[in-house]
């Protein structure tokens, strides 16, 4: 039940009424209402562009809306700056984490008190909170040596002591294992039972239901639904989030899987980056006819593996990569390009396109051989058609081939990125998180091309950090974790929690496989 | 033998002190995220401005605050451009340089060739006799107290670190409250006030003249220093007097007749400290935890 519903005389924590916020090209939010009781969890729910992240900017005071109100425990406020916020008793634990890479724990929590502790006094305070709601810290390690899941509590324990009578988090499971978000939930609900309420974003129902006492739905920037998310299904949240139901993926005509295409032999990689990770002995087969999912939580040698894998990072060992039995360990990123390898990075603005430039003229990123030049020169015909299948293939919502890639939304880029790749059919593709930061339509519509590429023979290596994106589509399914990987496992043989154990990683990590770790229980 | 090793620590000292103070205010201005490559230009402003005021005044003191003033002008100028309109920093930093060395030229030019004389100052004068201290200007053992100054800001006290913040993630910092624009002026315009100490030792105390070309690459000089010092305070005075100590070597031999031509020996000092300091900072891990990951890059809320 709404708590203020039963309370009357206590005022709301939070109010919104009417907020409206127009930025040149959309309405980011439109006369958006929620309220927040004291000690209440409430959910803001919506797809990647409903309004979620700019209404919780104006709440914290980053951006301030065109119109509407705000009540903070009954009277009007007009929040211009996160310093004000805060003062009010507003604390944020941003999605990617508002710290300093360089500065210790205790440094980056410091910064952010109005009063200046002596650093003794500083670790004690941040040791009681942290035991109080079982969010471990230790106060004298710099950020850059800590896993995002630390992070995340530095972030959590810096707002907390501040004393904090709204706490906003956004998207804060996205990177952590199931575990850790277990563990979160338990902190965060000692938090609000504490009197603090909690505005959750997310667009991950199961979590919402678990843990949130009511909901606000948003689609494009208009609230489209509150609720009492346990009186729900998943499916009729889905349906105020998307306004439909939630595609499904067609049904796979799966052959078995074939002779193995690309093949990774024990490589270890030292860096010299402190912010990066070493690989250790990596290995790793992808058959024709599968795919292979890697999961972990990102930072664990996910980018050096791809640089490896893509020809980045070339190998003084020739034979430490082979392609269909060649040793390719030397090559890069054209020369494996050429004998069919392809690949899809993380980072679709940075590394994936090049914003700045048309759709057309992407085509050329990676696809600059044969037909698209003639005699050295660009053929602009072929590769404007290019750029017209991709779209009509892949439903990318731009404005044609002549549109800047840097105007589409992450998912229609991310749909053309991929689909630029597929359409040369490759032999083996690789994809590093193919739908972060996707609407729901579009994640279903590059796995169902990742399937679908499968069916057709080709070997698919995909790396995510979601979970159930790799129960969807992958056939089997390893583990990174501090630059190791652990043996493919098929789907079926293994399951989310075994896979979230792993993922936390280190050495005696426990087997992927339901049914052997079981047998070694039982042992 | 002795008063040999005296002098030659005094010499050093003495050739090293302008890059002292130049480049403790660009790691001041670049731990903030922010880089003034007008080092130069406000140090050429700096010392015409106070030697013009010393001759007409007769006060070093004055002269120095005058260039202070002149400094503080130049990068506030800079830091209107580059950190409130968001202008390309390298490109500001590279026409206040080329506009504050034709400044320079150009109110310098009745001075040409002229010499300074004062009088010691009272403290000077009080402090004579002590071994190498009593040698030294006032002005270099202020430059030893804005160091130590500067470094216990920057790593004892909140202001530093919220500083260094700004330079490691000025949207972090935004976001945790901290007025990031204010702060990267506070940080632009002490660097200006350094620049001009040190553009005024250098026509004041150091040479005590003027002529066309008298910060010679002294500023540029500092910004790399800055750079190769892994934005160190410690290894920045370091490379400052191994800056200095070369500057009297090459003195020295030149005046003991080795046959290299002038020109070349001059360029030593500079050829020196670049190759010294780029080797000391061939360390990534170093370079990739103290350089400011926000360095260079404008900040708009």
């Amino acid at each position: 039940m709404h708590p203020s519903l039963t309370r009357p005389n206590v005022p709301d924590r939070l109010e919104l009424r009417s907020i409206r916020k127009a930025y040149p090209a959309v309405v980011a939010n439109d006369d958006v209402s929620l309220r927040v009781a004291p000690g209440e969890i409430h959910a803001v729910v919506g797809e990647n562009g409903a309004g979620k992240s700019t209404l919780m900017k104006i709440i914290y005071g980053i951006v301030q809306p065109d119109s509407g109100e705000m009540l903070w425990n009954g009277r009007e406020v007009v929040i211009r700056s996160p310093a004000q916020a805060q003062r009010l008793g507003i604390g944020m634990v941003f999605q990617h984490f508002a710290l300093f890479d360089t500065l210790t724990a205790a440094e980056n929590i410091a910064l952010a008190l109005p009063t200046t502790p002596s650093l003794n006094a500083l670790s004690d305070q941040i040791s009681s909170v942290a035991a109080s709601y079982g969010l471990p810290v230790d106060p004298a390690r710099p950020i850059y040596t800590l896993s995002v899941g630390e992070r995340q509590r530095v972030e959590i324990v810096r707002a907390l002591l501040r004393k904090p009578g709204l706490l906003i988090l956004d998207e804060p499971t996205s990177v952590l294992t199931p575990q850790a978000v277990e563990k979160l939930f338990e902190a965060l609900r000692r938090i609000a039972a504490d009197g603090c309420s909690i505005l959750y974003i997310s667009h991950k129902l199961n979590e919402i239901q678990s843990l949130c006492d009511s909901a606000t739905v948003l689609r494009g920037g208009r609230v489209t639904g509150t609720c009492v998310p346990r009186q729900e299904t998943p499916a009729s949240i889905a349906r105020m989030m998307i306004g439909e139901d939630l595609p499904r993926y067609r049904e796979a005509t799966q052959a078995a899987a074939g002779r193995t295409r690309l093949e990774l032999a024990n490589v270890s990689l030292p860096t010299r980056d402190p912010f990066g990770t070493a690989l250790a002995d990596v290995s790793l087969g992808i058959r024709s006819g599968e795919i292979l999912g890697i999961a972990g939580v990102s930072g664990n040698g996910q980018a050096e593996l791809m640089s490896v894998l893509s020809g980045e990072q070339r190998l003084v060992e020739h034979g430490a990569v082979r392609l269909d039995g060649e040793a390719i360990g030397h090559l890069g990123p054209a020369e494996r390009r050429a004998l069919g390898l392809r690949s899809v990075p993380e980072d679709r603005l940075d590394q994936g396109a090049v914003p700045a430039m048309s759709l057309a003229d992407n085509v050329l990123v990676t696809v600059n051989r044969g037909r698209a030049t003639r005699c050295g020169l660009i053929r602009f015909s072929w590769i404007e058609a290019y750029a017209k299948t991709c779209i009509e293939t892949f439903g990318v919502r731009c404005g044609g081939p002549a549109a800047h890639a840097g105007s589409l939304s992450g998912g229609n880029l991310q749909k053309y990125i991929i689909g630029r790749e597929i359409l040369q059919e490759p032999g083996v593709l690789i994809v590093s998180q193919p739908t972060w930061g996707v609407d729901v339509g579009a994640a279903v519509v590059i796995r169902q091309a990742l399937l679908d590429l499968r069916d057709r023979g080709a070997a698919i290596l995909v790396i995510s950090e979601e979970l159930d994106e790799l129960f969807d589509i992958a056939d089997r399914i390893a583990v990174m974790a501090g630059g190791r990987l652990s043996e493919g496992v098929e789907r079926a043989c293994t399951s989310r929690d075994r896979v979230g154990l792993a993922m936390t990683g280190g050495h005696g990590a426990p087997s992927l496989h339901v049914k052997e770790a079981d047998d070694a229980v039982a042992l | 033998m002795s008063s040999l090793v005296a002098q030659l620590i005094v010499a050093t000292l003495v050739a090293g002190t302008p890059l002292v103070y130049a480049a403790l205010g660009e790691l001041v201005v670049e731990r903030a995220g922010v880089v003034n490559m007008g080092v130069e230009g406000m140090m050429v402003v700096g010392a015409v401005a106070a030697f013009a005021v010393a001759m007409a005044t007769g006060s070093l003191g004055l002269g120095v605050l005058v260039a202070m003033a002149a400094g503080m002008l130049l990068s506030l100028l800079f830091a209107v451009l580059a950190v409130s309109f968001n202008a390309n920093q390298v490109a500001v930093g590279l026409a206040l340089t080329i506009f504050g060395t034709s400044l320079g030229s150009y109110l310098g030019k009745s001075y040409v060739g002229m010499a300074l004389v004062v009088p010691p100052s009272g403290l000077g004068a009080a402090a004579a006799d002590i071994p190498i201290l009593g040698q030294l200007h006032p002005l270099v053992w202020l430059s030893w107290v804005l160091f130590t100054a500067t470094w216990f800001f920057l790593y004892r006290t909140k202001y530093g670190l919220a500083l260094r913040a700004v330079g490691e993630s000025p949207a972090s910092a935004h976001a945790i409250g901290y007025p990031v624009i204010r702060i990267r002026y506070l940080a632009t315009l002490f660097g200006g006030a350094l620049a001009g100490i040190a553009g005024a030792y250098v026509s004041l105390v150091y040479t005590a003249l003027w002529t066309e070309g008298l910060i010679a690459g002294r500023g540029w000089i500092a910004v790399a220093l800055v750079v190769f010092a892994t934005w160190r305070p410690g290894r920045c005075l370091a490379g400052a007097y191994l800056f200095g100590g070369a500057t009297m070597a090459q003195l020295f031999a030149q005046s003991a007749g080795v046959g290299l031509p002038s020109e070349l020996m001059s360029a030593l000092p500079y050829l020196a400290t670049i190759v010294v300091l780029a080797l000391i900072s061939r360390d990534e891990t170093m370079m990739r935890l103290n350089v400011p990951a926000s360095l260079g890059k404008p900040f708009s809320i």
